[in-house]
């Protein structure tokens, strides 16, 4: 998640049959059932942060919902309202199944959000380098390698302590810490393209470079993106729930999951246990769930493990 | 060399004066420290009083003007907060953290690479799937909570080891570290390992990706043609051959230990720069926080430049140039 | 770098044990939040101050419930309408050896408005006060109209020797400088890791009962109430509300609370027609509700202290009335907490011309005071259900208190309706009086933290007067009338005071102070 020179796919020469057809590459996905179950579980994620406000007892954001004399109940005890919290509440009187619902919402989408622009803004500046070639080139990388130097949460901790607090901030803050990751896939797969006969030969015959990047180099940098998106994507969202922690990041009234998690910790020694156990595990669950996709996904895409 | 050493100097010193800018103007347009500092029982004139002497009246730029002029001669300003130089500040809390970070390196290569090792070998074994399992969860959990539940289990159930807080230190060799110490590593065990999990669950993953690769080259399949044992194959042809990255990768790991170290430095009571850091943010106690960046930045540009030089020592094929990989 | 090295820290540890060897007990402390500074005049907050009271004395000493009693004066008395006479304690020596005299008074004053680099002095109290040595224990404070409170603001000096009174902060820090007459002397300070004190055997008051005291910042709640049960330290300060049921539960913790000084309290903004953060039902302008008495009345009645205090702060507050809690000097005795009346809440809002209600937003910090955040989510709750749809906004207080201070466009308070709290300082009720009720009055100094900017001539009439007044039963009749006329006419509505917990390893219990501080002197065994 950190570092991408572990994934030998992203730097390495790669033999001439790259373009897998999407079939193969369905078939050889789903061939592994860890994968499968993992993509089920995560899709599942998806579909209930999107049904949350038809699926949940509460909407843990209206306070009028919400009353503080539910705060703090354990599993399965009945809110003021009547309905059953079978998650227990938090300290606020959330029900919990519903914030965590809600939370993956804003943890999602921030992770989601950040990663596909950072994906977008890498890609263009990776391309950008890749047509350009020179000084240009030798110039954008090395801003590139100057800020890969960094360890991503520093520089979106940095980041939130000059933006301040909000869902606009931390993503903002989470592509500025990410968009290189992108940028380098980029150039190391145009790199390679470049070299290729093919790519000679359409520059012979006179084909815009500009086409022979879109068309040419584009499309094969798409599989090494999704992997390192998807660990990107991961990572993001580990990282908005550790600013969170820290006090940097989500404002504690409309909480991420993250969130919900920090404020969990303070019940640790309490034996409220629910609190904090719960909404870790949707987080863990998710994580883990499109880390094992993304691993996967790394070994289909890596002709060199193959047998 | 030189040249090239002096371009990189160069680029890092941009860096720094960017992200300095960038922080600077930051951290003035999210919020005032001035509320905060002063004391409650302060009339109107005692708050403007504090804000003339913390330089805060003047023009943004004024006040940035002189923490150049300030940076140019060492001087990175004092912190707001503890009204010492913020350069002394952070590279007082420096040693903790630098130790914390090292031992947490050491954990992973400790534990990462024979584990990493063992899975690459016999990638279908029960045991290996279960490595990789626990390498996922090792690196999707969130370290706070993770510090939490080891406070739990080793000090306050299992009374092991002490919860929070550095050791004695101990002296060796001129250098001052809790390391030295028996209280010293019974207070580091928790907080490094907590560190440590993120970078296990690398070491683990880097290294059987590794060994997966050695093991299908043709100069393996050539050595056991040859008849030479396994274990001969695997610690002299295999490792060498995979040594290399991965200590290279962990190396540039330590840089990412030290950013984590903001996460367990606060759950720990560890009284590094990275918790020095983060109460920085939030009381917005500017000088440190700019200080502790201009710090890091000369910080992991000097690593890199080391590890490429480094490279291009071992490896005559790399030439120093200021391209991309 | 400015620490001892392990080995000299032994050896004075030795050194230590060998003069006091009456008894030789060590205590550690885990503190919830740490001094910035161990140089007494740097900054004035809570924190510094708790540590500065081991090493420093002051003139007047506070006791745990800030009443006044003698410290390095024996005694204080308006000689005339603007003169105060200090009689100094004879034969008390700072821990160089050197002897205490007027010398050292008069030259304390002098530095402790007047630090470099101070975030925030002590020229606060000492503020248009002359000190004038008479004799080498004789000092008089004058000022140019007449001043009851001084015992008060001198009780807030720490007294340094006058071989400090040059010294910069980072002597201080050093040590080198850290050179009082209190009841414990400076061994070792690691800013982040710890403060080591040892026990001062030539002090002049009770020798304390530990000889070497360890205080540790370890900010993290859940890892402070974890290092106390994992036995790294004897006891802790600011016990999170979340454990107390279970360390109530448990036989090897002894629990200590005691109410603070620390009211939390709603600030309305009482001064534009147009509020930024009240609207209509529906997001339209609206004339500001809150100028009208009767729905401040009305928020004061649908806000429940009892659940405040039970659900949120888990039964660790008292529910308030007022400005400070009884006991205090200045507190009424004829004003009870207001009810929980939501129908009479709704009615009076009816009358107001808000049937309807109108939506607002509550605004507060979420780092600052014991749940914060959760307070103010559940005063919004409790709002929304009386017709007042409130939204919340919580902030660090990094951001929050410039912004509530001065956030708006024009430079005045931005928020409309906000939580805060204030720890009555000096003890007594013309502080919270003169700055948060006061009319906002920046050349006297007045209303400072009045972010509500109420105004009324007739309380700030009666708080003047006490400010004049040097009769102590008149000044406490004032100050109750004050306070009276200001919950008649809710400049601010109290929610709660703050309750704080320390909590010890059995054997030890702490005598709870007022105003919040962790006291090696006060720790008791059993």
């Amino acid at each position: 998640m950190t570092d991408m020179t572990a994934n030998p796919a992203l730097n390495a020469d790669k033999p001439a049959k790259v373009e897998t057809p999407f079939q193969r590459f369905r078939a050889e996905f789903f061939e592994s059932k860890i994968a499968t179950g993992a993509l089920i579980v995560f899709l599942i994620i998806v579909l209930l942060a999107v049904l949350a406000p038809w699926i949940t007892p509460q909407n843990p954001y209206d306070l009028a919902q919400v009353s503080v004399m539910d705060g703090r109940l354990p599993p399965g005890s009945e809110a003021f309202d009547g309905y059953t919290m079978w998650l227990g509440s938090d300290g606020s009187g959330r029900d919990l199944y519903s914030a965590i619902l809600y939370g993956l919402r804003i943890s999602l989408t921030v992770g989601l959000a950040s990663g596909v622009i950072a994906l977008l803004i890498g890609m263009a500046i990776g391309l950008v380098a890749a047509y350009a070639g020179g000084r240009i080139e030798a110039i954008i990388m090395r801003i590139v390698d100057l800020q890969l130097s960094f360890p991503a949460s520093l520089v979106a901790l940095m980041m939130v302590a000059a933006l301040g607090k909000g869902v606009d901030k931390i993503i903002l803050a989470l592509v500025i810490a990410q968009w290189a990751y992108y940028a380098r896939t980029v150039r190391a797969t145009a790199l390679v393209e470049r070299s290729k006969e093919y790519v000679e030969a359409a520059q012979c015959l006179g084909i815009s470079r500009f086409r022979v990047v879109f068309r040419h180099i584009l499309p094969n940098c798409m599989a090494p993106l999704i992997v390192v998106g998807t660990v990107q994507t991961a990572s993001a969202i580990s990282l908005e729930a550790t600013l969170s922690f820290l006090g940097v990041g989500l404002p504690q009234t409309e909480p991420s999951i993250g969130v919900l998690i920090a404020n969990g910790f303070e019940y640790m020694l309490s034996g409220r246990y629910w609190i904090s156990v719960f909404p870790g595990l949707a987080l863990l669950l998710t994580v883990v769930s499109i880390n094992l996709v993304g691993d996967h996904l790394r070994d289909v895409l890596n002709p060199r493990l193959k047998k | 060399m030189t040249v090239f050493i002096i371009r990189r100097l160069l680029q890092a010193l941009l860096v720094v004066f960017m992200m300095s800018v960038i922080v600077f103007f930051g951290v003035n347009i999210v919020g005032d420290p001035v509320y905060m500092l002063v004391s409650p029982d302060a009339d109107q004139a005692d708050i403007e009083a504090a804000i003339s002497r913390l330089g805060l009246d003047r023009p943004i730029l004024e006040q940035y003007w002189l923490f150049l002029k300030g940076a140019a001669q060492g001087d990175l300003g004092d912190s707001f907060i503890f009204g010492e130089p913020a350069l002394k500040l952070i590279l007082h809390h420096m040693p903790a953290t630098m130790e914390l970070a090292f031992s947490a390196l050491i954990l992973a290569v400790v534990i990462g690479i024979p584990l990493g090792l063992y899975a690459g070998l016999y990638p279908d074994s029960r045991i290996s799937k279960g490595i990789m399992a626990a390498s996922i969860f090792g690196f999707s959990l969130p370290t706070f909570w993770v510090g939490l539940m080891l406070i739990m289990l080793f000090a306050v159930e299992l009374q092991w080891v002490p919860a929070t807080g550095r050791g004695d230190l101990g002296s060796f060799l001129g250098i001052q570290s809790s390391l030295f110490t028996l209280d010293g590593l019974s207070h580091i065990f928790l907080p490094a390992l907590n560190l440590a999990l993120l970078k296990i669950s690398l070491a683990i993953r880097l290294t059987r990706a590794g060994v997966r690769e050695a093991m299908g080259l043709d100069y393996v399949k050539y050595a056991r043609a040859k008849g030479l044992s396994t274990r001969r194959i695997i610690l002299v042809h295999v490792m060498k051959n995979i040594m290399i990255p991965v200590v290279t990768v962990m190396g540039l790991e330590f840089g990412s230990l030290i950013g984590f170290s903001v996460v367990t430095e606060t759950i720990f009571a560890w009284p590094g720069m990275g918790k020095l850091l983060i109460d920085a943010i939030l009381q917005l106690d500017r000088p440190v926080v700019v200080a502790y960046l201009m710090i890091i930045v000369l910080f992991f540009v000097l690593i890199n430049l080391i590890v490429d030089i480094l490279y291009s020592i071992l490896d005559p094929r790399v030439r120093l140039q200021d391209q991309g990989a | 770098m400015r620490k001892f090295t392990a080995a000299t820290a032994v050896a004075f540890g030795i050194l230590a044990y060998g003069v006091g060897a009456a008894s030789a007990e060590k205590l550690t402390i885990g503190l919830a939040s740490e001094p910035t500074s161990l140089d007494p005049h740097f900054h004035n907050l809570g924190p510094n101050n708790a540590m500065s009271v081991h090493i420093f004395d002051r003139l007047i000493a506070q006791d745990e419930k800030q009443r006044l009693s003698p410290g390095l004066a024996v005694s204080w008395e308006p000689v005339d309408e603007l003169t105060w006479e200090f009689k100094l304690r004879e034969g008390v020596k700072f821990h160089d050896g050197s002897d205490f005299n007027a010398d050292d008074v008069v030259c304390t004053m002098a530095r402790a408005p007047d630090v470099p680099n101070s975030p925030s002095g002590y020229g606060t109290y000492l503020k248009g006060k002359e000190v004038i040595k008479i004799d080498d224990y004789t000092v008089h404070f004058k000022t140019a109209a007449p001043y009851p409170l001084m015992g008060n603001d001198i009780s807030t000096i720490p007294v340094i020797s006058e071989l400090g009174c040059d010294s910069t902060t980072e002597d201080f820090n050093a040590g080198t400088a850290a050179i009082g007459t209190g009841p414990f002397k400076f061994q070792s300070y690691t800013p982040g890791e710890s403060i080591v004190l040892v026990r001062n055997d030539e002090y002049w008051g009770d020798t304390p009962v530990w000889s070497e005291v360890e205080f540790r910042p370890i900010t993290s709640g859940p890892s402070r109430v974890a290092s106390l049960l994992a036995g790294d330290v004897d006891m802790i300060s600011g016990v999170p509300t979340t454990d107390i049921t279970t360390l109530k539960g448990n036989d090897d913790i002894q629990l200590s609370q005691g109410v603070s000084n620390r009211v939390i309290y709603l600030h309305m903004d009482q001064f534009r027609e147009n509020s930024p953060f009240v609207k209509a039902n529906g997001g339209g302008d609206i004339k500001n509700p809150l100028m009208d008495v009767r729905v401040r009345k009305a928020i004061s009645m649908a806000i429940s202290r009892d659940a405040i205090v039970d659900r949120v702060m888990e039964g660790v507050a008292l529910p308030a009335g007022q400005l400070l809690p009884e006991g205090f000097f200045g507190v009424s005795d004829n004003l009870d907490v207001v009810a929980y009346d939501p129908e009479g809440a709704k009615a009076l809002m009816a009358e107001a011309g808000y049937a309807d209600g109108f939506e607002m937003t509550i605004h507060g910090p979420n780092d600052r005071y014991i749940n914060d955040a959760k307070i103010v989510e559940a005063i919004a709750q409790m709002l929304t259900r009386v017709g007042i749809k409130t939204a919340v906004e919580t902030m660090p207080r990094s951001v929050y208190f410039g912004r509530a201070s001065k956030g708006s466009p024009e430079g005045l308070p931005e928020f409309s309706f906000i939580l805060v709290g204030w720890g009555a300082g000096s003890g007594e009720a013309s502080s919270p009086l003169k700055s948060l009720i006061h009319t906002y009055d920046k050349d006297a100094g007045f209303g400072s933290s009045n972010r509500g900017r109420h105004s009324d001539s007739e309380t700030d009439a009666l708080i003047e007067e006490a400010l004049r007044t040097v009769d102590d039963a008149k000044r406490q009749d004032l100050l109750a009338r004050a306070t009276e006329r200001a919950i008649e006419n809710v400049a601010i509505i109290p929610t709660h005071f703050q309750v704080n917990t320390w909590a010890a390893k059995k054997g030890l219990s702490y005598i709870a102070r007022t105003d919040e501080y962790t006291l090696a002197t006060g720790v008791v065994k059993e």
